[in-house]
């Protein structure tokens, strides 16, 4: 492979690396890594993505990949691009296959040594209630104005519903509903794959994981998220907007290549595929990317009301659960920033990376606002997951965003031969951490050697100052796809 | 052989063979299957036709491949092959899915689209071969 990009990284400070513009570059590319993950990073083509988001139109002051990016189709995962929203554009690519994949932290009451003694019944009630793995259904069969109503309104539908808790509103991002949602601009393609899947896990790497806090590096920050103690039990659940979703993303990605075949046939990859932000397509696509999110948002609150009856049904009183925070990693967003000295709104692409809102936001939900937006970062199975909380430096470097997780370092292929599923569950099982899986090859895919050190991750982003520590969770037991 | 896996770090990629256009198409949609389970084990007890138009070779493999991915997603269906595959000068596809309900099987991973990312379909050799990254 040529990469004539390698011996243009420049290091301009510790954890940070820069290409300066060159060659058809609007912008020059920012990547957030330690010399570490840098050679991670490197070793595939994904800061040559980089690169060619830096050459679309419209995008403003930098193309950001964070210290989890990886490979991906277009943009790279973990990738972060703001476009003008009046000359700019926007692409599917960069936001994702899955809309709105995201992560949602709820807290207990609990310790660990309450709930110990009970993991595996609990793993197995918590499997019993969650539909999980390739093609599961839910019991919900929504006719087609239910459907458009999840998408229009999204926890709104779910709060009406009795599913979700006002609070719960409160502590999501976009209260857990976009209003630039448009149901008409979701295929009926889109709408058959989704209709059976909302409340459903999926598969690959989403999952439900029972953790405990292990360690709390800022005592009043974790204090106002509800953090009290080491050994406090929390509850993470990982998914998307599933096949809707995916749908959505690939509809799109048809319509731009039929509509802008101009534009199309001079990308380096078709994935990259944008349509210009005032064209009618654009405008389509942000009501139906919205109405994908407002799906995922409505999904993971189902699984949240699942795993609160199955909480309550094991543990009582004592088992209530409430969230902490969710938050979306692949998702667009119109936010408004100084560039260059003006006040500017811009398309902000976030395709594998969290946002991350500093103090004083008028979107960070009240009860956080004067410390900031929680940010939550799932390790891979096994290992550990990070509570952060935004910053002003995120503001001004990286458009409000950190990185969303550990990002993969072996294709599942690979790890299909490298591990197999009985020995990852007996290893996890002396570090006294369960998995209950739907697929037993899932265990090997997601074996926790198949990602990047979630703890380096971290570590940049803490030391760059874009995602502040908060506390670090242990799992305990895990159910997934 | 019908196809390999090729290295990809997040996604799956692969390149599947064929005498013919035809049965390129047949290996690329057995290749892709063949990531969430083993399609050679499974039965036949659901068959369904399917019909598609694109406006190129590319968006006809892309478009079959999807098709295929949402009966999955729809109708619980995992295919064992695709019998009677015909594909016009226009790039009208027709064929037969032929597979069981998922549920019989040990599947995992989940295979959210096709992507165009590094896709091709060539002729080398009398032979033709198609390349494909699926996002997971």
């Amino acid at each position: 492979m040529v990469n004539n990009w390698d011996e243009k990284i420049k290091k301009v400070e510790k954890n940070v690396y820069v290409i300066d513009k060159y060659g058809d570059m609007n912008v020059p590319l920012k990547i957030f890594a330690s010399e570490k993950i840098l050679e991670k990073i490197k070793a595939d083509n994904s800061i040559q993505q980089g690169i060619n988001v830096a050459c679309m139109p419209g995008i403003q002051k930098q193309s950001i990949m964070m210290s989890d990016a990886h490979l991906g189709y277009g943009f790279p995962v973990g990738g972060v691009a703001a476009f003008d929203v009046k000359e700019g554009c926007i692409s599917p690519g960069g936001i994702g296959f899955d809309i709105n994949c995201g992560v949602r932290l709820m807290a207990s009451d609990m310790d660990k040594k309450d709930v110990e003694p009970k993991i595996k019944e609990l793993l197995d009630t918590l499997f019993e209630d969650i539909p999980c793995g390739v093609g599961k259904n839910s019991e919900l069969r929504l006719n087609n104005d239910e459907l458009d109503e999840v998408l229009n309104n999204g926890l709104d539908w779910a709060l009406k519903n009795n599913y979700a808790l006002k609070e719960d509103l409160d502590r999501c991002e976009e209260n857990g509903h976009m209003t630039t949602a448009d149901s008409s601009k979701v295929s009926p393609r889109a709408k058959s794959r989704g209709r059976k899947q909302l409340g459903t896990l999926g598969a690959g790497n989403h999952f439900v994981e029972i953790q405990y806090i292990d360690e709390i590096y800022d005592e009043e920050v974790a204090k106002t998220f509800g953090i009290k103690r080491k050994g406090q039990i929390f509850v993470m659940i990982h998914s998307g907007s599933r096949g809707l979703g995916h749908q959505v993303c690939s509809d799109y990605l048809r319509k731009i290549e039929n509509e802008f075949e101009d534009i199309v046939s001079e990308l380096p990859e078709k994935d990259l595929a944008y349509a210009p932000t005032d064209s009618k397509v654009a405008k389509d696509y942000l009501g139906a990317m919205s109405a994908a999110a407002n799906f995922g948002w409505t999904n993971r609150q189902l699984i949240s009301f699942q795993t609160r009856k199955s909480f309550s049904k094991l543990f009582g009183d004592m088992g209530k659960l409430g969230l902490v925070y969710d938050v979306a990693h692949n998702i667009a967003k119109i936010e408004e920033y100084e560039i260059d000295g003006i006040l500017k709104k811009v398309y902000v692409h976030r395709k594998g990376a969290s946002r991350a809102f500093g103090p004083g936001h008028k979107e960070v939900p009240e009860i956080y606002r004067k410390v900031g937006q929680p940010i939550i970062l799932p390790g891979s199975m096994g290992t550990s997951s990070y509570v952060l909380v935004g910053t002003d430096k995120a503001m001004n470097e990286t458009f409000s965003s950190t990185p969303h997780g550990a990002g993969r370092v072996m294709s599942r292929h690979e790890a299909n031969k490298t591990f197999k599923a009985n020995t990852v569950i007996k290893e996890l099982e002396k570090n006294k951490i369960y998995v209950k899986s739907a697929s037993y090859r899932g265990i090997s895919e997601e074996a926790p050697g198949v990602y990047k050190d979630v703890d380096e991750v971290v570590k940049v982003s803490d030391e760059v100052g874009i995602g502040k520590k908060v506390a670090r969770l242990k799992p305990l037991g895990v159910i997934k796809g | 052989m019908k196809y390999e896996y090729l290295p990809h770090t997040a996604d799956a990629k692969f390149r599947a063979f064929g005498k013919d256009i035809e049965e390129v198409f047949r290996n690329s949609a057995i290749a892709m299957f063949d990531i969430l389970g083993k399609t050679e084990e499974v039965k036949v007890t659901k068959r369904k036709t399917i019909k598609i138009k694109a406006k190129n070779l590319e968006a006809l493999l892309y478009d079959f491949l999807e098709e295929i991915l949402i009966l999955l997603d729809t109708e619980g269906i995992f295919i064992h092959d695709v019998k009677k595959i015909k594909i016009s000068d226009e790039f009208e596809l027709t064929a037969v899915i032929e597979g069981d309900d998922l549920n019989n099987y040990d599947l995992s991973g989940d295979i959210k689209a096709v992507t165009y990312n590094d896709m091709s379909i060539k002729k080398t050799n009398n032979r033709y071969e198609a390349t494909v990254v699926v996002d997971i």
